[in-house]
């Protein structure tokens, strides 16, 4: 856990308690081969919410989040995006892919493309954009990430911290609704952990909704309107960071606040 | 080893700069390394030594000291007969040379040919420039291969026409393995989705496909094309010989070729499809920006090795009597005058062979290097 | 996991049902399945009727039952009883035994050659590594055929019979191919191969005792005397014990030809060399790439821990690298028995040249040409499964 963010610098929350929530998940089951990964999750965030998932590895949190964009298929239950379900139909997949942006462990950025190409592929593709204009768009988001001058790069030459703020350029590109983070910074190097994170807290202050999966405490608490636990997959304990981390109530979140205190 | 200085003084205390001994570095040093060794390797390397030398004398007192470049009359060739295994015949090649290259297509047309295979080495040269990878480059083949046809078959802008029976040597070499490979590569690419997807019909056709045509040997397809083709068409319709063996070497090629792009596919990391998929491409669209773009990069190397192979096999055709570079060298040493100079002919035929492979395998080879340097 | 006795911990996933619905990605799936299998079932249809129709008007009658007509069609050589009186079945029997003889001996010389080029590949001495650069590359860059054509000319052009080589007592090599000595094959010569074939089964079984008794005791027992017994000592002692016959059979000129002695014709000598030398330049680069991707911190680490180099190389390395040989290796053997069909350019009658033969005598195109593929088709699954079980074993091997 890094200790470059202060505690206490807590970002003013925007949620709209008020407006339809931005994903709703009811009872939730996934399954991998006889293996139970997702028991019963039952999940709403509200526009505008910014929700931490934390939990040991093999507590299902990847897949939780994967289901949202559907990159990982649940079998049971009710997972509702931006006021569409997500089924087998292709037309709402295209549809909640446009509306949800993901940023993944490994960057998984195109290395035959342009840092540029990176970003206006699926604006040109998808979106349907003229290049120009998805250029312009693409450039607007790497000075927001602060990497313009790489643009004409390819990912290879560029450091990991460096590029991982250009996937989560490329995700915003998108405009998406809601962003999607599957543990952002475990793949860097120690120092580029903040220079990452910075930039996660840049966008948290832009309002936007947010699911992050980390063990970044110190982000959890800058950021995070609620942190939810998750063992076993099951939701064992959610609420606000400072509730979560001071007073744990279940045996299983102590432990495991306990393990990654040790840890660092 | 270490142990031996020469020439240079030992300096006391701080000796950091110093030339290396003579015999560590420098051609003496060298050959001590890596020819005498030891006790085993010095006798290896004097046997080896001496085997050579006395081998490329005589060699050379064949080819070139003892050789007859010319016999009176064309084909005198009692001559050659003379000094049969003591100096080679090349007046066979300075003879049936154009024979060889161009078969029997017209005498005084075959710089047609002739210039149909520079258009072919241009079109290999051109595809294999890094600067030319790019979609102009489908363009600049279709150009290409419109031109090989033009001059090939003429019948317009003034050259005569000449029919496909007349074709032979270099060019049926070259038509066989380029346009197999043209075809064969989008087949392949096909077959190797189709492989990896997800629809178990579609998988198991392209399986099949791919299992029973590597199972057989080429020349079991080429029959197939010459004697089974004829049977599976319709009354009327008919397609050549030459035709037809080119579809059999396509059906063979895009097999091999298949399983190549395969094993590209499959070494591209799963985040890569996932990020596509996350980004809302269709299936298409991520396999033409995403996926192809560096499956197929990967797996150049032994892309061109297969097409070496390709290249090579085209000489089967032989077997079914179309007239290719070899067939045309079989041919060229059947009359009478010129019986038992085959030597001299398939070394000739062998060293073009090499140039086209040597050339390709060196290419393969340096691109390997370099890839496997950049390898992030 | 744990806590079993939560009932929810036994659910199983539920089934779903597909929607007929072009927006539903298991219809479209099953659309596009049946939309394809149906153009492949068309064509194919299409063609057989086209050739069924075909038949008829040439008025060809399918089947295999030509098979047992008389062939009346001469082989140089068979491992069998031939005789042009025999049916088409004995003939191409004859050929797929005369495939199986190249491929079996080509297979095990390409191998012994390719392992040493690839070895001589990496030699320190420069000059041999260089030699094997240069074989490699000069022999991949030729067109097999070419190779082939071109040592069956080298063959033909040496002298006749009556002047043949003589490099060594009873050996001759002459345009009629390669003549060596042999000896009469007797009863014991029989006795003493199965007792050689016994010895290998018994030696198997040794050592595999000597590993039971070597995990029980730690004690390492030596193999070699046990090989020495009985795959050398018994033979020789059963073919003694049945009189020890050893008559030379010494090949002699009478008039134009020889007589006696092992025969190796010209054209399975040219397929033979040809074959062999193309296949070992491909061997070699697998084994040298082989060798290669054992890294030598492997070496080090295993010399580290006590080993003796020896058993370094048994246990570390050969288990790495054949890892790494075996996938390839199985291809080339594959390639070398698929190109021994080549054979027929040269005139060694392999299974298609036999079944060309035949095809173009009974004009039963279809069923020849099934026939060669039917052959080929089995002897690469034959090899393919039988690799396929070495290399499964071996991985466990490796655990």
């Amino acid at each position: 856990m890094s200790d470059t963010i202060e505690a206490g610098l807590h970002i003013e929350s925007v949620v709209r308690a008020d407006a339809p929530p931005a994903i709703v998940m009811e009872k939730v089951n996934k399954w991998f081969g006889a293996l139970h990964v997702l028991r019963d999750v039952t999940l709403n965030v509200a526009l505008g919410e910014r929700v931490v998932v934390c939990g040991p590895s093999g507590s299902g949190k990847s897949t939780l989040i994967r289901c949202i964009n559907r990159l990982e298929q649940h079998q049971e239950g009710r997972i509702v995006v931006e006021g569409m379900e997500l089924t087998d139909d292709l037309r709402s997949l295209d549809a909640i892919r446009r509306e949800v942006g993901m940023v993944f462990q490994s960057f998984n950025l195109f290395p035959h493309l342009t840092v540029l190409e990176n970003c206006t592929l699926a604006p040109i593709w998808v979106r349907k954009m003229p290049k120009a204009e998805a250029e312009a768009l693409g450039m607007e988001y790497l000075e927001r990430v602060k990497i313009p001058e790489q643009a004409k790069k390819y990912p290879g030459q560029l450091s990991g911290g460096q590029q991982q703020r250009v996937a989560i350029a490329r995700a915003l590109c998108m405009k998406p609704k809601i962003m999607l983070f599957d543990e952002p910074t475990s793949a860097l190097d120690p120092e580029m952990i903040k220079e990452v994170l910075d930039t996660m807290v840049g966008l948290a202050a832009t309002g936007m909704t947010m699911v992050c999966v980390t063990h970044e405490m110190g982000f959890a608490r800058q950021v995070a309107d609620r942190v939810v636990f998750m063992d076993r997959g099951e939701i064992v304990e959610s609420g606000t960071p400072t509730e979560m981390f001071e007073t744990p109530r279940t045996d299983r979140l102590k432990l495991f606040l306990s393990q990654i205190l040790r840890g660092h | 080893m270490s142990d031996i200085t020469l020439g240079t003084p030992a300096v006391p205390l701080a000796a950091p700069e110093r030339t290396p001994p003579v015999l560590v570095a420098g051609p003496l040093a060298w050959a001590r390394q890596n020819l005498f060794s030891g006790w085993i390797s010095t006798a290896v390397t004097l046997a080896l030594g001496y085997l050579i030398i006395t081998r490329a004398i005589s060699f050379i007192d064949w080819a070139f000291l003892n050789a007859i470049w010319v016999v009176p009359g064309g084909n005198q060739t009692q001559v050659c007969r003379d000094m049969k295994g003591i100096g080679a015949c090349w007046a066979v090649i300075t003879e049936k040379h154009r024979f060889i290259l161009f078969g029997t297509y017209p005498y005084d047309e075959q710089w047609r040919p002739a210039l149909a295979c520079l258009v072919f080495v241009g079109l290999y040269i051109v595809s294999a420039m890094r600067r030319f990878w790019r979609k102009e480059l489908a363009l600049i083949w279709v150009g290409a291969l419109a031109i090989i046809g033009v001059l090939m078959w003429g019948g317009v802008l003034g050259l005569s026409f000449v029919p496909q029976e007349r074709w032979g040597g270099l060019p049926i070499t070259l038509i066989l393995s380029t346009f197999g490979l043209a075809f064969a590569f989008p087949l392949a690419i096909m077959v190797a989705l189709g492989r990896r997807s997800k629809m178990p019909a579609i998988k198991m056709l392209c399986v099949l496909y791919v299992e029973l045509i590597r199972g057989v040997p080429l020349i079991s397809l080429l029959f197939m094309a010459s004697v089974m083709f004829p049977l599976f068409l319709p009354d009327g319709m008919n397609i050549d010989k030459l035709l037809r063996a080119q579809v059999a070497i396509i059906l063979f090629a895009g097999a091999y070729l298949a399983e190549v792009v395969r094993a590209g596919l499959q070494a591209l990391p799963k985040g890569q499809y996932e990020a596509a998929d996350a980004m809302g491409l269709s299936y298409w669209q991520k396999t033409a920006f995403i996926v192809l773009p560096q499956a197929l990069k990967m797996v150049i190397p032994p892309l061109v090795n297969t097409f070496i192979g390709f290249f090579k096999d085209t000489s089967l055709v032989l077997i079914i009597g179309i007239f290719d570079l070899l067939t045309a060298g079989k041919t060229a040493i059947v009359e009478p005058a010129w019986q038992g100079f085959g030597i001299e002919v398939y070394v000739f035929v062998g060293v073009i062979y090499f140039i086209f492979c040597y050339a390709m395998s060196k290419y393969s080879q340096g691109l390997e290097a370099e890839l496997n340097n950049r390898r992030r | 996991m744990s806590s079993t006795t939560d009932p929810r911990l036994l659910r199983r996933p539920p089934k779903k049902g597909i929607r007929i619905s072009w927006a539903d990605e298991r219809f479209r799936a099953i659309i596009w399945q049946i939309l394809i299998v149906g153009v492949v079932v068309a064509v194919v249809w299409w063609l057989v009727r086209n050739t069924q129709h075909n038949l008829e008007v040439r008025r060809i009658a399918t089947g295999f039952g030509f098979l047992q007509r008389e062939a009346g069609l001469p082989i140089a050589e068979s491992l069998i009883d031939y005789t042009p009186q025999d049916t088409y079945l004995t003939a191409l029997m004859v050929g797929v035994l005369n495939t199986l003889k190249v491929a079996v001996v080509g297979v095990i010389l390409a191998t012994i050659l390719g392992t040493i080029m690839g070895i001589a590949r990496l030699s320190k001495n420069w000059l041999v590594a260089k030699l094997a650069g240069v074989y490699v590359e000069v022999i991949r860059d030729l067109p097999l055929l070419l190779q082939l054509l071109f040592w069956y000319t080298i063959l033909q052009s040496l002298p006749g019979p009556r002047q043949a080589m003589n490099p060594v007592e009873g050996v001759f090599l002459s345009n009629r191919g390669l003549k060596l000595p042999w000896i009469e094959w007797e009863a014991a010569h029989q006795s003493a191969m199965w007792v050689f074939v016994a010895g290998c089964v018994a030696l198997w079984a040794v050592r595999r005792m000597q590993r039971k008794s070597q995990d029980a005791d730690g004690q390492q027992r030596a193999l070699w005397p046990w090989a020495l017994g009985f795959l050398v000592a018994a033979p020789v002692a059963v073919w003694a014990a049945m009189g020890a016959p050893w008559v030379g059979d010494m090949p002699a000129l009478r008039g134009f030809n020889f007589r006696g002695g092992l025969t190796i014709s010209p054209e399975y000598f040219a397929l033979l060399i040809g074959l062999v030398t193309y296949t070992a330049g491909f061997i070699a680069e697998i084994v040298r790439a082989g060798i290669l991707a054992v890294h030598t911190g492997q070496w080090e680490a295993a010399e580290a821990t006590g080993m003796r180099r020896p058993q370094v190389l048994k246990l570390i390395v050969l288990p790495q690298a054949l890892r790494v040989i075996i996938p390839p290796m199985t291809s080339q053997f594959l390639n070398l028995t698929k190109n021994s069909s080549l054979a027929v350019a040269i005139g060694y009658q392999d299974i298609v040249s036999i079944a060309n033969t035949t095809l173009n005598q009974t004009g039963q195109a279809i069923e020849g040409i099934a026939i060669i593929m039917g052959v080929y088709l089995t002897i690469s699954l034959s090899i393919s499964l039988f690799m396929n079980w070495y290399n499964a074993k071996i991985a466990l091997v490796e655990r």
